[in-house]
């Protein structure tokens, strides 16, 4: 029998007077406080857990295993891109010498660490096609508001203060909308035509004096490379707009298209997804932006220079006075910015190249194993990006199984379930992704879950209903959650 | 192929099940004048041997300092077991808990995260963290404007003695939303925000009142009267906070008659390394009339069908994935691993441990601060008692000294003239627990050759 029993928290383990003693320095004498005003003292000690070394260590390695994770299972999360995350890129960036440079160390002390973010910067630009990059943001919706906040910045140094739409896919990730709200402009949603790409004829009427620019990913979220980008560049450029490349689904086209090519003016890309670093149970990612020339002056601080001596130096907003300013105290999360570099030097040209293509291979082959198993793709007449979409509204009417259930079941089979019901356009969907390093032993065990979970629908599809049976809860209960808020443990 | 598994048997098979002659043919969708050239100015690539020779040699380059900056990131002790579990592949590798069944590990670890939060600042509820204590700041404003639905200006007090750095943030994130940030001076002798300095907005309509503490000189405030005074104005009260202080301050919770309404800080100080400013974990608590205005992900603790409890993400009717443009903010993901550092962190330390550490930085603090005032021309800026930050007037600008210092491997504090020209010759020091009594008696002695 386990100490612990399933569901126990950490402060039903504590119990008064017990320490981790090795872990704190001893106790000092009251006296040597005395400068602390006694009215701003604290009058009772927080409710921290008292417990030993080995039962916090027993109790965080016993939650750990209370997961799916890449290392244990494949994980095809549609827009994810849940990859190998290298070992090595973690043990790189744990070195000392960066774990411990503080981030206001002086450049003569940084030169090393700066060197790696400017080498990362180059790279960037050279696989994305832009003028510029900025490392900063700390997460893709963090790139993306400092991308519109850049457009937002562009027209206003212009004088052009028309402009208060942003144009945005109905299938785009909500982050986009929400994103352009919090850079104070108003939604224009465009639709989408049946194959998956944007209705150009309605973008062309929603164009105007008024539009800053339009946001999008691709290939798009509907997992297929939209074809008419020129057209689409062309329109948004005639009427005076921005165009914004959502880096979501960079992983599709890495080094095989480059978004400033397509004519995008601003990009974000996240290094979580396209370079690897881990996602760490959701976070920290890292949505580094790059842009096209005329957007460089106001990107965010600060950035990695090289003099012309060699020496490496921050630009900050004496460099660039009309940035749109500081997104983090710092400098963004530069320990995921350390792993993708180490990604990024390991797989150098050839290997960024491969990236495209093999996560494009991967996500074919599956398409088409899985239609041949009896599952209805979205797009059927359309090729594959790193990423497709199936729909499940048929197994829905007739058999009354959701794309939840089969998502639920997917857990039983040891296989992480895809994204579910996105984008919303499509119904009873899942959005799949498998990404370049799973081999094709991995594709073939997922399609034989699918046709095993397909078959139960049509047996006994209250089984499918019913499911996870194997994980540490069944199915949870979200409207109580949401009603009986229970958000912190009350009990002493 | 780097961390791809494909055998040439393999990738036929593929093509063959696709019906494609070719990887290229995958790419027949994409106008032929997109496809990328040779991507010239990229390197080739290296095995992990090479990359991790190269970046060990970086940071070496990097390392070897002795610092006694803060300035919002501080050097203190991390106990071995904390990144040995958080870097654990089954918290590393997996991602935001959307299939709850097969994520109770990381959605416990943050429900024991938003406890931990909620006790430490005697607040009710604590989201899942979000990107920095900057940025959480930013967020922080939004959401009081939000919450606080007397107030209609937009206008929030922020006082200069806040992080420069946090209020740069807060400008740049939100600027485009209609936010007016009007600044409190702080009192030249003091170091802190005085009542009688707020007085001039009194019957103003401000949506809130940040209140720092410490504030960014190490200052401690006197948040009881500056949170009374804010409340009986009508205002919201915003707290940022460092949590190891929290170890031996009131919490904000407690601050006045009915304590902040929204907390917001930091929590690198709780195990996550300086790592040049990142991946850091901001933390955001709230008063429980707030919580629906909370942006981010949050964590609730309910019951599967067999009526075992678990746990899952809830309150997602705020966010973007489901409200799109009317969501509380963008932000999707949290700060996942640090977050479970500083989970682990605080467990491993308890409440005494904490205390220590807390006592320790504070203390070693003041004695750097007697040693290195002693300095002849050095002296206190301030006169308001300090945590483990305080403010020293050189004889000399801190923009000549400081690197005059780094020459002699010692970083000696935050240059106060790059965001105050009052205080061009003042420099913020910090001496954590970590610093020794040899590493104090080596700044003074460097310091005082220096000015010499």
């Amino acid at each position: 029998m386990s100490t612990q029993a399933d569901n126990t928290l950490i402060f039903e383990l504590s119990r008064p007077g017990r320490r981790a003693a090795a872990q704190a320095p001893r106790a000092l004498p009251a006296e040597r406080l005395s400068a602390i005003p006694a009215a701003l003292r604290r009058k009772q000690r927080p409710a921290l857990p008292e417990v030993s070394e080995l039962q916090v260590v027993r109790h965080y390695t016993n939650l750990s295993t209370r997961n799916f994770a890449i290392d244990k299972q494949f994980y095809p999360l549609g827009s994810c891109t849940m990859k190998y995350n290298p070992r090595g890129a973690n043990r790189a960036a744990m070195l000392p010498g960066f774990l411990g440079r503080h981030p206001l160390a002086p450049e003569s002390h940084s030169q090393g660490y700066l060197a790696c973010m400017f080498e990362l910067q180059e790279f960037l630009k050279e696989v994305t096609g832009m003028q510029g990059v900025s490392l900063t943001p700390m997460a893709g919706a963090q790139g993306e508001f400092a991308g519109v906040a850049m457009i937002r910045a562009y027209h206003e140094a212009r004088n052009d203060d028309a402009r208060t739409e942003i144009l945005i896919p109905e299938a785009a990730h909500g982050t986009n909308p929400a994103t352009a709200v919090m850079c104070g402009y108003k939604v224009r949603e465009v639709p989408v035509n049946k194959d998956g790409d944007v209705d150009l004829a309605a973008l062309k009427a929603a164009c105007g004096p008024q539009t800053a620019g339009l946001m999008m990913t691709n290939p798009s979220t509907c997992g297929v490379f939209e074809r008419q980008i020129d057209g689409i560049a062309k329109a948004v450029h005639e009427a005076g707009g921005l165009l914004y490349y959502d880096g979501a689904n960079l992983n599709a086209i890495l080094g095989k298209v480059r978004p400033g090519d397509m004519g995008f003016d601003v990009i974000h890309m996240n290094l979580h997804k396209t370079f690897a670093t881990p996602h760490g149970g959701g976070g920290p990612g890292a949505g580094p932006v790059g842009v096209s020339e005329r957007l460089k002056p106001f990107l965010p601080t600060p950035i990695v220079g090289r003099d012309d001596d060699g020496r490496y130096r921050w630009l900050d907003q004496n460099d660039l006075p009309q940035s749109i300013g500081h997104l983090s105290a710092f400098m963004g999360n530069a320990g995921v910015l350390l792993r993708a570099y180490f990604y990024a030097r390991v797989l150098g040209r050839e290997g960024m190249i491969r990236v495209g293509e093999y996560s494009t291979l991967a996500a074919n082959y599956l398409l088409k194993r899985l239609e041949a198993i009896g599952c209805t793709p979205a797009y059927p007449e359309r090729r594959a990006s790193h990423e497709f979409i199936l729909t499940f509204a048929k197994e829905a009417k007739t058999l009354g199984v959701s794309a939840m259930d089969i998502a639920k079941r997917l857990l039983d089979y040891n296989q992480h379930a895809p994204t579910t019901y996105f984008p919303l356009l499509v119904p009873e969907c899942f959005l799949i992704e498998p990404t370049e390093t799973e081999t094709k032993e991995a594709l073939d065990e997922f399609v034989a879950a699918m046709e095993s979970i397909l078959a139960e629908a049509r047996d006994n599809p209250e089984l499918l209903k019913g499911a996870p049976y194997s994980q540490p809860v069944r199915r949870l209960d979200d409207v109580k959650a949401a009603r009986e808020l229970d958000l912190v443990w009350s009990k002493l | 192929m780097p961390f791809i598994p494909h055998t040439s048997d393999d990738v036929q098979a593929m093509l063959a099940a696709i019906g494609a002659d070719s990887i290229e043919d995958l790419f027949d969708e994409i106008p032929a004048h997109l496809k990328a050239g040779a991507l010239a100015g990229l390197p080739e690539g290296l095995s992990e041997m090479e990359v991790t020779a190269l970046m060990a040699s970086r940071a070496r380059q990097d390392a070897g300092v002795l610092c006694f900056l803060g300035a919002g990131a501080y050097e203190h002790h991390i106990p071995a077991a904390v990144w040995e579990i958080a870097t654990r592949g089954e918290y590393y590798t997996a991602y935001t808990p959307y299939q709850a069944e097969a994520s109770q590990g990381t959605l416990q670890t943050i429900y024991e995260f938003q406890t931990l939060m909620a006790r430490l600042t005697g607040m009710d509820a604590s989201n899942a963290s979000v990107y920095d204590g900057a940025s959480g700041l930013a967020e922080a404003v939004l959401m009081a404007l939000r919450a606080n639905r007397k107030s209609k200006s937009g206008r929030v007090l922020m006082p200069e003695a806040v992080n420069p750095r946090y209020r740069q943030t807060v400008t740049a994130i939100c600027e485009n939303q209609n936010v007016e940030l009007v600044s409190v001076p702080f009192d030249a002798a003091a170091g802190t925000t005085a009542v009688t300095a707020l007085s001039g907005y009194a019957g103003e309509d401000f949506a809130a009142l940040v209140i720092a503490q410490p504030n960014f000189f190490g200052g401690l405030e006197d948040v009881d009267a500056l949170t009374d005074w804010a409340h009986a104005q009508g205002m919201l009260v915003i707290a940022l906070v460092n949590p190891t202080a929290l170890a031996l301050l009131t919490p904000p919770g407690e601050w006045g008659e009915k304590g902040a309404d929204i907390v917001v800080g930091e929590a690198q100080p709780l195990g996550i390394p300086l790592s040049s400013g990142g991946p850091y974990c901001g933390f955001m608590c709230c008063k429980q009339q707030h919580i629906r205005q909370m942006p981010g992900r949050i964590i609730g603790r309910t019951v599967d069908l067999e009526g075992k409890p678990g746990f899952t993400l809830t309150l997602q009717a705020r966010e973007q994935h489901i409200r799109r443009s009317k969501a509380t903010s963008n932000i999707c993901t949290n700060q996942g691993l640090a977050m479970t550092a500083a989970t682990i962190y605080l467990s491993l330390l308890g409440p005494e441990g904490l205390e220590a550490v807390a006592a320790h930085s504070h203390a070693n603090t003041q004695t750097l601060v007697a040693r290195l005032g002693a300095i002849d021309g050095v002296s206190v800026a301030f006169t308001d008692a300090t945590f483990h930050e305080a403010v020293l007037r050189l004889p000399k600008p801190a923009s000549e000294v400081l690197p005059q210092l780094a020459e002699r491997g010692i970083i000696g504090g935050y240059d106060l003239g790059l965001d105050f020209p009052s205080l061009a010759d003042c420099v913020l020091v910090c001496a954590t627990e970590t610093r020794t009594a040899d590493d104090i008696d080596l700044y003074a002695t460097v310091l005082a050759e220096v000015l010499a």
